[in-house]
């Protein structure tokens, strides 16, 4: 433990949100919402993964990737495959040509499993791969770019195009990857119904519980030195580089954890959906992604848990009924963060709310809280290209 | 994949997907020229641009539309009329976003595309409510249909032609205006050094409220020539936005030569591809290969080399 304490660790005011947030998504959420509800914001909440992952990336790395929705998409696939095998037994599927394949296989007249799908039959090495493989495929971008000083604006656009690619590619692999549908009819882990009302509680409380243990990581990375160096170097790379750092490794690492979050909100949303399709993995998703991100605030990882379920929450509730409407007020609320609210609702909070909490804080427990070292400000971040 | 096929059938195939590539490269540079003018010169990453090339078709659309009811005597030249309103329409448009979103943000250069995101959807909306969710064609008039054969097995459409030749026309006026006019200077020096700019005089205000505008404009005009290939649909920019980015950022931005050799080998590749692996699989493939080789020359092919 680095930390000589957990107060280092989470500050008080961390604290506070982090208990806040489980109180909401623990306690508040399941006890208002319906089973239906519940699991629409569990599906929601599989977004904040690759939020949170945005916030480690763009807010305090300063690497803005558009394709988050890569990661997500290969942490949803690889679950789903292995899903899809278990429902493709040979007695579900004995009506096709070739029984015991995924039934969109059996339609485009392939007789036979791919070889990349074999491995899927073992749950565990799915399990590996939703981490694993977005990690390894954020590595090779990550070294291939940040070693020869590839940022901001070209790494934007060069991850934009892989998004793309990859939704192409899936779209055009009808036979191998489920096309335009994507993988569905996923019914069972392990012998259990994921369908189920039961099965819906639990996935959200996994989800919640996994989401946790990502803000947990996101914390201890943004309060380590990690942390503190990859801040500096959002602000002045070279001084950074010129104390002797190696920023590649540093960028490298966190657009790996920022991957493999998304990888692992990917597979959350497969088990809570019940399907994967290329429609989360293409250039539109991967920039809703990092909207959310925006709008929670870039420099918070609480922050950017509430801009996803705001965002989400708005456009369920409001979109369901004026879908006209709705898309209109969707722009108008990103030119108006981008403008007004660089920091997101997590810059107001920080601005207007947190004074008054620390004071209240203090009064309570007696004692001044120790000094905010992070305070957000309205700087401009990112601007290194 | 070339054993199933004689010289001859190869030599014919290859010149026309050529040709096929020589129109998708005509459509390349016009999307293209656009960007890399706000992209390239102003650094704005302008995710509506597509919004913009849009507005460009809807306009060519209303004016065919305007001339078979009130002037079907000149049908045949309505297009010249379309593509001087669509750059006008597109590059007014242009001048209010500057002026109301993109000059705040000149020092965000990441911010601009959450910006311009957010009005490629309101654009895209707007043009959802107006036009209709379906998509929209235009009646070609009739000294643009057919094709010219040039052999048994190669002909070349007359549409296509046209609009190779407004992609010229636009190439040299915009490199002519960049670099022999005194507002190429003027936007060149802008875009340099904007404080340093300012101090010797320049309304870098007015400047850059201009070169967006003209930026936008081509796109407008871009979308004018769409209408001679394809239909358009409210949400049709978005399907080309990558394509765009990419041609620039491949050539270099900046740099309006690297522009076009990139629209250039692009299109050709995937034209070419095309016919042996099918559109998709042609399109990975071509975008692979220019991200690997962006991995590998992250300033682009031909960038101007710049003290930074």
């Amino acid at each position: 433990m680095p930390f000589s304490s957990f107060k280092e660790f989470m500050p008080r005011q961390d604290l506070l949100s982090f208990l806040v947030l489980a109180l909401v998504l623990l306690v508040a959420l399941p006890l208002a919402l319906d089973v239906m509800r519940l699991n629409q914001v569990g599906k929601f909440l599989s977004f904040a993964f690759v939020a949170v992952g945005l916030v480690l990336c763009w807010g305090y790395g300063g690497i803005l990737s558009l394709g988050q929705g890569v990661f997500y998409g290969l942490g949803g696939y690889a679950l789903a495959m292995y899903l899809k095998l278990e429902a493709s037994t040979p007695e579900n599927t004995a009506i096709q040509t070739t029984p015991g394949i995924p039934d969109f296989m059996d339609w485009n007249r392939i007789t036979e499993l791919p070889w990349f799908w074999e491995p899927f039959y073992s749950l565990t090495f799915a399990i590996i791969a939703v981490v694993v493989v977005p990690s390894i495929v954020a590595y090779l971008i990550g070294v291939a770019m940040f070693k020869r000083r590839v940022g901001g604006v070209y790494f934007a656009i060069i991850t934009q195009s892989i998004a793309a690619i990859l939704t192409i590619l899936i779209i055009g692999q009808q036979g191998l990857t489920g096309g335009v549908n994507g993988i569905t009819d996923l019914r069972t882990l392990k012998g259990w119904n994921i369908h189920t009302d039961e099965a819906s509680y639990i996935l959200y409380f996994v989800c919640v519980a996994l989401l946790f243990v990502c803000l947990l990581v996101a914390q201890y990375i943004r309060r380590s030195k990690t942390g503190r160096i990859l801040v500096a170097m959002r602000g002045q790379e070279d001084r950074v580089r010129f104390s002797g750092y190696d920023i590649a490794n540093f960028k490298v690492f966190v657009f790996c954890v920022g991957a493999a979050f998304a990888g692992i909100g990917g597979a959350m949303f497969t088990l809570q959906e019940g399907f994967m399709s290329p429609s989360f993995v293409g250039v539109v998703p991967s920039i809703e992604m990092v909207i959310f991100c925006a709008v929670g605030g870039r420099l918070s990882i609480i922050g950017a848990v509430y801009g996803v379920l705001l965002v989400s929450v708005a456009k369920t509730l409001f979109g369901e009924s004026f879908p006209d409407l709705w898309l209109f007020a969707m722009g108008l609320i990103f030119i108006g963060v981008v403008l007004a609210l660089p920091n997101g609702i997590a810059g107001l909070y920080a601005n207007w709310v947190a004074p008054h909490v620390d004071r209240l804080l203090d009064r309570l427990f007696g004692k001044p809280g120790e000094p905010r070292i992070d305070v957000l400000q309205p700087s401009s971040q990112g601007a290194s290209s | 994949m070339f054993s199933d096929f004689s010289a001859a059938e190869l030599t014919a195939i290859f010149a026309m997907q050529g040709f096929a590539g020589l129109i998708l490269f005509a459509v390349f540079v016009l999307m293209a020229l656009g960007l890399a003018i706000i992209f390239g010169q102003m650094g704005v990453i302008n995710m509506a641009h597509g919004e913009f090339m849009i507005l460009g078709a809807y306009v060519t659309y209303m004016t065919s539309n305007l001339f078979a009811n009130h002037f079907p005597e000149l049908f045949g030249s309505y297009f010249l009329f379309a593509i001087v309103l669509a750059f006008f329409a597109a590059a007014l448009l242009g001048v209010i976003v500057e002026w109301g979103l993109i000059r705040f943000l000149y020092h965000r250069p990441l911010d601009t595309l959450l910006a311009t995101w957010g009005l490629s959807l309101i654009l895209q909306q707007a043009y959802r409510s107006i036009f209709g969710a379906r998509e929209v064609g235009v009646v070609i008039p009739d000294w643009l249909m057919g094709s010219y054969q040039l052999t048994d097995m190669i002909e070349v459409p007359i549409n296509g032609l046209f609009v190779m030749a407004l992609a010229v026309l636009a190439t040299v006026t915009v490199a002519v205006l960049m670099y022999r006019s005194r507002w190429g200077k003027q936007v060149r020096a802008v875009v340099q050094n904007r404080d340093m700019a300012g101090a010797v005089g320049i309304n870098t205000a007015r400047v850059d409220r201009l070169t967006f505008a003209l930026g936008c404009g081509i796109a407008g005009v871009a979308g004018s020539a769409f209408t001679m290939i394809g239909s358009t649909g409210p949400s049709s920019g978005q399907l080309y936005i990558v394509d765009t980015f990419l041609v620039v950022v491949f050539g270099g931005a900046g740099s309006l030569f690297g522009t076009v050799a990139s629209a250039f080998s692009i299109s050709q590749s995937q034209s070419i591809m095309e016919f042996f692996m099918g559109g998709s699989m042609a399109k990975v493939l071509t975008l692979l290969v220019v991200v690997i080789i962006l991995m590998f020359r992250p300033q682009g092919l031909f960038s101007l080399k710049v003290r930074r």
